[in-house]
């Protein structure tokens, strides 16, 4: 059987992952399946416990799509790792803001921050 | 704009079909000049209203239904889902932003549609929703 086509570009630079939404919708569930699942493999199956999530081409997120976002933000931290979000555009920031997520997540302006702080 | 418009759908209670009607909603949403801003909110209440239909309200069983009803009068859009469910109680749903609540898993989608819509309001038994939203028409 085919693999399911990815919906992450990786990107890796010394011990840093740097995951980029391909999805500008994250709205419809079985992309959201997919993004969930392969977000839980950076961690399960790779390793990395450094992740900075760029939402650069994402245009909103259902519910259902944050609720992977805060499992796999429980999975970082089970293993003493860090998460960063970044490039969030105002739509998106809303729905955090809505939902006080931006209290659960570090949020930065850019990747360069992100990058930084991490 | 002052033309009023109506749509009314029936769905089985799987996600796949949700997508698919969600499609259909927007691109006449889209159609009669909404600014992408109201479009976005509506999408995301629709998709919400739509996901606790299928899953809370018919428990995703795929021989149960989920009625739409949208009505579009002007700038202001309607839109009602009824599932077959039991229904609840809007207050009984905890509130996600509350501290203790922020890492768990309900309630969200109703905050959502209460953010983004002007009035979102279920029935008594709880398993017809009404999401209402006055939008802006481009000029």
């Amino acid at each position: 059987m085919a693999s399911a086509p990815s919906r992450l570009d990786i990107e890796q630079a010394n011990d840093v992952t740097v995951a980029t939404f391909k999805d500008r919708r994250l709205l419809d569930e079985a992309t959201i399946d997919l993004v969930g699942n392969q977000l839980y493999s950076l961690i399960d199956e790779h390793g990395y416990h450094k992740v900075i999530l760029d939402f650069n081409d994402v245009e909103y997120m259902s519910s259902s799509a944050l609720g992977k976002l805060i499992k796999f933000h429980k999975k970082i931290l089970a293993v003493d790792g860090s998460l960063r979000l970044c490039n969030l555009k105002p739509e998106l920031q809303k729905i955090f803001k809505v939902l006080a997520l931006h209290k659960v997540f570090k949020i930065d302006k850019n990747r360069d921050k992100s990058i930084k702080k991490i | 704009m002052s033309d009023t418009s109506q749509f009314d759908y029936t769905i089985q209670s799987e996600l796949s079909e949700s997508s698919r009607i969600q499609e259909e909603i927007m691109a006449l949403l889209r159609q009669l000049g909404f600014e992408d801003e109201d479009l976005a909110d509506l999408h995301i209440a629709i998709e919400e209203g739509l996901a606790n239909a299928i899953k809370h309200g018919n428990q995703l069983d795929a021989s149960k239904q989920v009625k739409i009803e949208g009505m579009v009068d002007g700038n202001k859009v309607r839109i009602e889902i009824e599932d077959e469910g039991e229904g609840f109680n809007l207050d009984d749903v905890p509130d996600p932003t509350l501290e203790e609540n922020l890492d768990k898993p309900s309630g969200r989608g109703i905050r959502l549609m209460r953010a983004f819509m002007d009035t979102i309001e279920y029935n008594d038994k709880g398993n017809r929703l009404r999401i209402v939203k006055s939008c802006t028409v481009q000029g």
